[in-house]
């Protein structure tokens, strides 16, 4: 029986948040696209340029945004435990999404959890099992912050989370050949002129 | 008016209202946990399902669903019942059913509608979720496994208390009702949601694991915590008031009371003064009722009446008020007084009470307080503003203390001065004022209870008359009192006669050895260290202030220990009930008042309950008319003359404690212990 908890109790204190200067401004121009007295609407993409900010969420980053936005603050606090893409919890310098949902998985899915699960040591690299990542497609598919790693095996990700690992950003999209989600190897119809 | 059919029996029923209210004009009761009527509409529990026509052929959630004309309602039909059979069953999923150990147990919606909806067993083999509990403080006890999700606490806490502390976090399987951050929720009316939780996820702390609902006696008795005089009913086992819960009143406190009203009667049980004592070679020594007046009688039987005094306190019923008046018009003493704050209060019926009437602020559309904290003097009717502040634009000017109303206030200054400035016209509010046509004026006892509180008073009238404010069909008047016994007090002319002193020319005749003797009638809130070398009869129920100074002490009864009359701030006569009996030798109020006067040689002329009532309806007609608020009358009052430069300050400093049995309750020690920096921050 598992204890749940929206409230991460073993997150490092962070007393005090401030947005840059350049956030602020960023902050500000997403509660412009919303009318006065509305600008709590900008509560997400608020939250996202904290996030972007700090690495992560503590509860003082989402006080200042309450502050910022004029709401309570249990208000941020609920929307940013109620979608996952708020990280509650510091993490490592990429994010690793690996998507487990059936298209991904049978496509072998098992296969690169197992390998990001043996690269995960929670500096360089976070993992989180997440569902669809609507790119079936190219499956199975890896979210490393903001970008899809498709068409993977346990090699392609080895060697994707080695490149990251040297520091290097490899590139996004299929790991075959394969341009988007076009047939492996080039073309197959409508080849003529 | 929409017709509707509802099993097939036509209904004529308001426009507006939802099907669930359409079925309950009918009769018929639907199941609901998270729909409560003076909540917003969340329609998150699904157990009110009814088949509509016309309508998607699926069962509707009757709480969030409008009515229509010609639209056909079932409440019975088997798809009905299979629905809430299905509602029920995932409810319980995660439900631990561990009614025997629960507080809520006998009382609780799920229980009772598990026994109409539920299924005699589980279907579900995986294991129930286990959600932490919460920390809320001294009053909300939480076991949160219990909980449902009907999400009443968060709306009453947004809406009602007017805290946004309570809301949802997480989803799905991981969703919990939290503050969150850990503390105690900072409102007045946080117990309110314990009465709220349709099951046992918010219980009362103080009155964990005390007792079972179907063990205890229910008394309908009225509240002396505040002047709102909130409808209460008294629970108790054997002489042991174990609880106080609210009871329904729209007129006065709809269906909330204050924590203190609800908690503070665990007072009741500690520092409680069961028989006479009279001091003897500076010791209190316990005596017998005969010797206690024997004491008296001597004291008081040479003396002339100017030298004798009596104050009565802000918890006493009207009873024992008219019988200490007419014991002392017996002895032939001037000096009488119910104001232990000094409040300038005296003039016409329509000087001293909420004219407006409660219902009033839901009318209003422009407030002014002045020199009034509501949120501390009086919980309930702050949660009224507040509402009234919720349903539509009301601007609300505050010249007084500077405090968290839970609404935006306009902060208008601190003290008399300002109040001069809006008297004037020189002030923007007022044109505010002026627009609206249901002005309200409330005038606060931090406006009054001061000693140019005669002046403040003429300010505040000329006010109300600049505005037109009183006329036949509204009277924006509206003093808030925070004493229960002051209104009953006034109407019984409990003020100094002719040549007579206030309660500060009392104390100071004490002081100069001009006042021989004193009685306080539960008066505690006086500087006892001002009474000298005056002799001192204390006739309460607490060893509180009165009592440790007293050389008599008489023992009295508690509110909910007596049948009384109490009229609240806005004139309304109330009468409550005895729930249990005065512990030891203790004895009703009016009672002592007429023994005593007969072992004096001025008998009272009545020797019952019913006697003492009829006399208070000759003293004062509006003691005729039970539960009604009879209007006061109009008339020239206050004082002119300058007022002081000095800010308006509430006389509360800690809600919780203000009367002799909050002061004994522990629970109000520990949510003064928890609240404290807070409250001191404000």
């Amino acid at each position: 029986m598992s204890m749940i908890t929206a409230d991460p109790q073993d997150v490092p204190k962070v007393e005090h948040f401030a947005f840059t200067p350049e956030n602020l401004e960023k902050a500000k121009a997403l509660m412009a696209n919303y009318p006065p007295g509305r600008q709590a609407s900008a509560v997400i993409g608020v939250l996202d340029v904290a996030q972007r900010q700090h690495g992560w969420l503590p509860r003082a980053a989402m006080d200042e945004a309450a502050k910022l936005l004029d709401m309570a603050p249990i208000r941020v606090y609920e929307i940013a435990t109620f979608y996952t893409m708020f990280q509650l919890k510091p993490k490592g310098r990429y994010l690793l999404q690996v998507c487990t949902t059936t298209p991904c998985w049978l496509r072998g899915s098992d296969a690169i959890m197992k390998a990001c699960e043996e690269a995960v040591d929670g500096k360089t690299f976070s993992l989180q099992e997440v569902e669809c990542l609507g790119a079936c497609v190219n499956a199975p598919v890896v979210q490393i912050n903001d970008d899809f790693y498709e068409d993977l095996d346990a090699d392609s990700m080895k060697k994707v989370l080695d490149a990251f690992r040297r520091g290097e950003t490899p590139k996004p999209g299929p790991q075959v050949d394969r341009q988007t989600s076009a047939p492996v190897g080039g073309p197959t119809t409508l080849k003529s002129e | 008016m929409p017709k509707v059919k509802i099993n097939g029996e036509e209904l004529e029923v308001p426009a507006g209202i939802t099907v669930l209210q359409a079925c309950e004009l009918a009769g018929l009761e639907i199941p609901r946990f998270c729909y409560h009527e003076r909540l917003s509409i969340a329609g998150n529990c699904r157990m009110c399902l009814v088949e509509v026509k016309p309508g998607p052929p699926k069962p509707q959630a009757s709480c969030a669903l409008p009515v229509g004309d010609k639209q056909e309602i079932f409440t019975n039909t088997p798809m009905v019942q299979k629905a809430r059979n299905g509602v029920m069953e995932f409810l319980l999923i995660n439900h631990p059913l561990d009614c025997p150990i629960c507080d809520q147990g006998g009382e609780c919606d799920l229980q009772d509608q598990a026994m109409a909806y539920g299924f005699d067993r589980s279907r579900y083999h995986e294991n129930k979720r286990a959600v932490p509990d919460k920390e809320l403080g001294p009053i909300v006890k939480t076991s949160m496994n219990r909980c449902i999700h009907c999400t009443r606490c968060i709306r009453f806490a947004t809406e009602v208390a007017g805290i946004e502390e309570l809301g949802a976090t997480g989803r799905g399987e991981s969703m919990e009702v939290t503050t969150y951050v850990r503390h105690t929720l900072q409102s007045e009316l946080s117990g309110c949601i314990v009465d709220l939780c349709p099951v046992g996820a918010l219980t009362s702390k103080p009155y964990a694991f005390e007792a079972r609902s179907w063990e205890l006696g229910k008394t309908e008795s009225v509240d002396v915590m505040d002047a709102q005089g909130c409808n209460i009913r008294v629970d108790t086992r054997g002489a042991v008031v174990m609880r106080v819960l609210p009871r329904l009143n729209d007129d006065i406190n709809e269906e909330w009371i204050s924590d203190k009203t609800r908690h503070a009667v665990d007072g009741l049980r500690f520092q409680r003064l069961d028989r006479p004592y009279v001091r003897k070679q500076g010791k209190l020594a316990e005596a017998t009722w005969a010797e206690a007046f024997a004491a008296i009688a001597a004291k008081l039987g040479n003396l002339e009446g100017g030298k004798v005094a009596a104050i009565a306190g802000d918890q006493c019923d009207a009873e024992s008020m008219l019988a200490l008046k007419d014991l002392m018009d017996a002895l032939g003493s001037p000096n009488i007084d119910c104001r232990q704050d000094g409040a300038k209060l005296d003039g016409p019926r329509g000087s001293y009470i909420f004219n407006a009437g409660i219902r009033g602020i839901d009318q209003a559309d422009a407030i002014l307080l002045v020199g009034s904290n509501p949120r501390w003097e009086a919980p309930v009717l702050n949660a009224r503003i507040r509402k009234r502040y919720l349903h539509g634009p009301c601007p609300i000017g505050s010249i007084g203390p500077a405090v968290d109303l839970t609404y935006p206030v306009e902060r208008l200054g601190a003290g008399p001065a300002s109040l001069r400035e809006l008297v004037d016209g020189k002030l923007s509010f007022f044109e505010k004022l002026k627009a609206a046509k249901h002005p309200l004026v409330i005038v606060g006892m931090g406006a009054v209870a001061r000693p140019d509180g005669a002046a403040v008073l003429a300010m505040a009238r000329e006010l109300v008359e600049k505005l037109s404010a009183v006329r036949e069909d509204w009277n924006g008047f509206a003093v808030l009192h925070t004493a229960a016994a002051r209104v009953g007090g006034l109407d019984l002319g409990l003020v100094p006669g002719e040549g007579g002193r206030d309660v500060e020319g009392i104390l100071a005749g004490c002081e100069k050895g001009e006042i021989s003797a004193v009685y306080l009638l539960a008066a505690d809130e006086i500087d006892t260290k001002r009474l000298g070398k005056a002799f001192v009869i204390y006739q309460g129920h607490h060893g509180d202030a009165g009592a440790h100074r007293a050389d008599v002490i008489l023992p009295g009864a508690a509110y909910t220990e007596k049948n009384g009359t109490y009229v609240n701030t806005e004139g309304r006569v109330q009468q409550g009930f005895r729930a249990s009996y005065p512990p030891g030798e203790a004895r009703e109020d009016w009672a002592i008042l007429r023994a005593l006067s007969d072992r004096l040689g001025k008998r009272l002329p009545y020797d019952t309950l019913d006697q003492v009532r009829s006399r208070l309806v000759v003293v004062n007609r509006s003691f005729g008319a039970i539960n009604e608020q009879q209007p006061g009358s109009w008339g020239p009052f206050g004082q002119g003359g300058s007022a002081s430069d000095s800010p308006f300050v509430s006389p509360i400093t800690n809600f919780f404690m203000t009367c002799p049995i909050s002061r004994a309750s522990r629970t109000m020690a520990e949510c003064t212990a928890s609240r404290g920096q807070a409250m001191a921050a404000e």
